[in-house]
């Protein structure tokens, strides 16, 4: 397979050691290498950790792709009605609460929050860092509590959806009324818990400010927490259109 | 002489535990977390055989009333076969190949200190485990363990008043399922971004080891199909427990109407076969990584076209997601739609042929070292080639429609995910288990379990497409009431007799793995004198795998018998070939 030059000698498996510098190795290259070992700097952390938010929304993208096509499945089959014996469609669609626009901008304002919350971490972090290297400090200290605001909004949306649900129930429509109200229950419900997800990481970010962790951690929980509440706001606008324009 | 090339190394990204709780139990060590998956496998898996047990027995003895046990009524039956078809395909075929070695072999293998996220690594273990304890909980409940089979097709397993076992053991069963998702996938996440973003100096993707590739490509298969299963688990629940009717349709039970109306059970079918047949690949993908790797460790010769290799597992893992139709033909599906999943299925012959004949081209003209290793290695290729051959018979509706109810399937997939998937793990555990524990395994023990279990399991499922092909009907617990089914009791007698000895066989396996993790001999750094990363580093591996050194890697995985090499294997981490002047 490879070829072979007896220049080399063989006799014990090649390392590095210790931090004496050194040239790259010859064939290495390519995708090689970039993260290193042990502990990883600032950017090779935050580059890791948003590679693993991407394959992470994997299977959330998944899991809705697969409700969307179990709706689609479920509203074009019909039913058999037993007093008649004949097919009939038992698909009644479901009038949404207006509430659920208003929830929706605000979950939008709460993802412009959650964006500048992130920016402004990373602006710090980058501060830090720049700081660590000897340099001249990034002034970055200007501080607006967007953290709190997103969490706040985000709380704030939970709990419209929660309201549209009653509201829901008392115009008639419960789960298991006809199938496209158990499937306004369930899109809508499996949206807040992973966006309760998105909140918990935010208070987990906030609690990191209280718990004095790097300013480099607390950018980077924001900064993967923030793209993941991007993706939550598309993902509820997505579903918003499904239930309203495919009724 | 070696020349050192030099890098810069920082600390392990964890310390290493102190404590007997952090250390072994909620270790963030992928190495003793990879051991905590083969131990949770190995458990499940003798759970598994002596359900089969159970089930061997009743079908030759169906009156026979056993110790514990009493007489094995007919749901009894239908519940045995359900969990052991649930442990055995998620808690041993998943989780020992992938769960097992691959966390505890991966990490190593690319040059890494540990997994991407090791807190996330350690908490999809014991999800994983709390997925085992609460599907084994259904058999304590009122009712018992579900009837519906590990496929719980709706509307049995949709309705709580189907059947005993269809009340709470079935509610638990799902619950499992979905436990069990959650752990695949945050193992999968680990696994990917492991794969791509930590690989050391010089380790190329076309330098990974194929288990490597194989590892990666079957999280990646987790990562698409366990979302789809976890998405109708929950549509499962509702229809069971909030009265919708995704899955159920207009049906009564003892005459009584259920409720439900409209659902549809295809619905289902589809969902849970997107996620089927993927998971057939993701039980053996990693046994084919493997055993590529072994053919050629034990050939002494490079692996035969590994660019080939790569990418017949990419097409093998693209293709999985295309063919689940084929195991609806019976569903009265269109016959064009049946026509496109029939060729896309053939279709999925045309990587695995050329991974065979990779096979066998590695061990062409060969050095062969009939290791213990390597004997299940050769037993995969032959497991594999008889049990896939049965693939494309399946594959064309108008037999299947003839033999989907029958034991050719059983006898099918049992060879090809099945026993194939299990002597990977074998090959596997026979081949790091110096590496693990230090000690190796005791040769002579290691090649009668083989033969036990080789001759074994052909004996069991060559007879079995007999039975299958003479009409002998699959989920029947009694075979002694159907005239022509009565005439081959002899075949399933044989069956079972097989089973017990191959069952037996399996304690030479269970006796030499403890007693040689204390009395085997010590084992060398590199006994099989292998070209791959976890064989540099120390024997067992020291807690950031490689005792602050960072390996640097120039050669590719398979570099065996190059000419004018001092000796007949080159480490990926030797020396960089200086360019000829």
């Amino acid at each position: 397979m490879a070829s072979f030059s007896t220049t080399a000698t063989l006799d014990e498996p090649q390392v590095s050691r210790g931090n004496e510098g050194g040239a790259p190795p010859i064939f290495g290259g390519g995708d090689d290498g970039r993260a290193g070992r042990g502990l990883p700097d600032y950017p090779t952390r935050l580059r890791r950790a948003r590679l693993g938010l991407l394959v992470a929304l994997t299977p959330v993208l998944m899991l809705f792709v697969s409700f969307t096509s179990a709706y689609v499945v479920r509203q074009g089959l019909p039913t058999v009605d037993p007093r008649t014996n004949q097919l009939v469609r038992d698909w009644i669609p479901v009038k949404l609460p207006g509430l659920l626009w208003v929830n929706t901008l605000v979950l939008l304002l709460s993802s412009v929050g959650m964006e500048l919350a992130r920016r402004q971490m990373k602006v710090r972090a980058a501060a830090v860092t720049t700081r660590q290297m000897g340099q001249v400090p990034v002034s970055a200290e200007r501080k607006a509590p967007w953290l709190a605001i997103t969490i706040a909004l985000g709380l704030s949306f939970l709990l419209g959806q929660w309201m549209a649900w009653k509201r829901l129930g008392a115009s008639g429509f419960y789960v298991a009324t006809t199938p496209s109200s158990s499937f306004v229950y369930l899109l809508t419900g499996a949206h807040a818990v992973h966006l309760m997800g998105g909140v918990v990481a935010l208070l987990v970010a906030g609690l990191f400010v209280l718990l004095r962790r790097p300013v480099t951690t607390r950018s980077i929980v924001v900064d993967v927490a923030g793209w993941y509440w991007h993706f939550m706001a598309a993902l509820w606008v997505y579903i918003l259109c499904l239930l309203e324009f495919a009724r | 002489m070696a020349t050192h090339e030099l890098a810069a190394h920082a600390a392990h990204a964890h310390a290493a535990p102190q404590g007997f709780i952090r250390k072994y139990i909620f270790s963030l060590d992928h190495k003793v977390i990879g051991l905590q998956y083969f131990f949770l496998a190995l458990v499940a898996v003798f759970t598994g055989i002596f359900l089969s047990l159970l089930m061997r027995i009743h079908l030759i003895w169906p009156t026979a009333s056993l110790p514990f046990f009493g007489e094995i009524k007919p749901e009894t039956y239908l519940s045995l076969l359900t969990m052991h078809g649930t442990i055995m395909v998620f808690f041993v075929l998943t989780t020992a190949p992938q769960g097992g070695f691959g966390n505890y072999f991966l990490p190593i293998q690319i040059g890494a200190p540990d997994m991407a996220f090791p807190v996330l690594n350690m908490l999809s273990f014991w999800t994983t485990f709390l997925g085992f304890i609460v599907l084994v909980a259904a058999f304590f409940v009122t009712g018992g363990a579900p009837l519906h089979g590990w496929t719980g097709y709706a509307p049995l397993s949709a309705l709580p008043s189907a059947g005993p076992g269809e009340g709470l053991g079935a509610d638990l069963w799902i619950i499992s399922i979905a436990i069990f998702c959650i752990g695949a996938l945050m193992g999968a996440l680990n696994f990917i971004t492991t794969t791509l973003d930590m690989r050391a100096k010089g380790m190329t993707l076309m330098r990974m080891p194929l288990t490597c590739w194989a590892w990666f490509v079957t999280a990646i298969l987790g990562l698409l199909a366990f979302g789809v299963l976890l998405s109708a688990g929950i549509l499962l629940l509702m229809d069971r427990n909030l009265g919708t009717s995704f899955f159920v349709p207009l049906v009564t039970v003892n005459g009584v109407l259920t409720g439900h109306k409209g659902g549809s059970p295809l619905l289902w079918q589809h969902l849970f076969w997107f996620f089927g047949h993927p998971e057939v690949y993701i039980a053996i993908l990693p046994a084919m990584g493997l055993c590529s790797q072994l053919l050629s460790v034990f050939s002494r010769k490079p692996i035969f076209g590994y660019k080939a290799m790569v990418y017949a597992i990419l097409a093998i893992g693209f293709l999985g997601f295309m063919v689940w139709g084929h195991h609806m033909f019976m569903s009265g599906m269109s016959p064009y739609t049946a026509f496109a999943f029939s060729i896309m299925t053939m279709g999925i012959g045309v990587p695995s042929a050329i991974k065979t004949f990779n096979w066998l081209g590695t061990m062409w003209r060969g050095k062969i070292r009939f290791s213990s290793p390597m004997l299940f290695a050769i037993g995969f290729v032959s497991l594999f080639v008889v049990g896939g051959i049965s693939g494309p018979f399946l594959a064309q509706p108008v037999l299947d429609i003839y033999l989907h109810e029958t034991y050719f399937v059983i006898a099918h997939f049992h060879l090809i995910m099945g026993v194939a998937s299990i002597f990977g793990i074998f090959a596997a555990t026979y081949y790091w288990f110096p590496k693990m524990f230090g000690r190796m395994m005791n040769e002579t023990l290691a090649k009668t379990h083989f033969w036990v279990t080789f001759v074994g399991a052909y004996a069991i499922f060559m007879p079995m497409h007999y039975y299958g092909m003479a009409g002998g009907l699959r989920r029947y617990s009694q075979g002694t009431e159907v005239a022509w089914i009565h005439k081959l009791a002899p075949i399933q007698q044989f069956i079972t007799f097989a089973a017990f000895i191959t069952i037996a066989g399996q304690f030479i396996f269970l006796f030499n793995l403890f007693w040689s993790m204390k009395k085997g001999e010590k084992a060398a750094d590199n006994p099989w004198e292998a070209t791959t990363l976890e064989w540099i580093t120390a024997t067992p591996p020291p807690h950031d795998n490689f005792g602050g050194i960072t390996p640097v890697v120039h050669h590719g995985p398979y570099e065996y018998s190059v000419p004018g090499a001092p000796r007949d294997f080159v480490m990926q981490t030797d020396a960089p070939v200086a360019p000829k002047h």
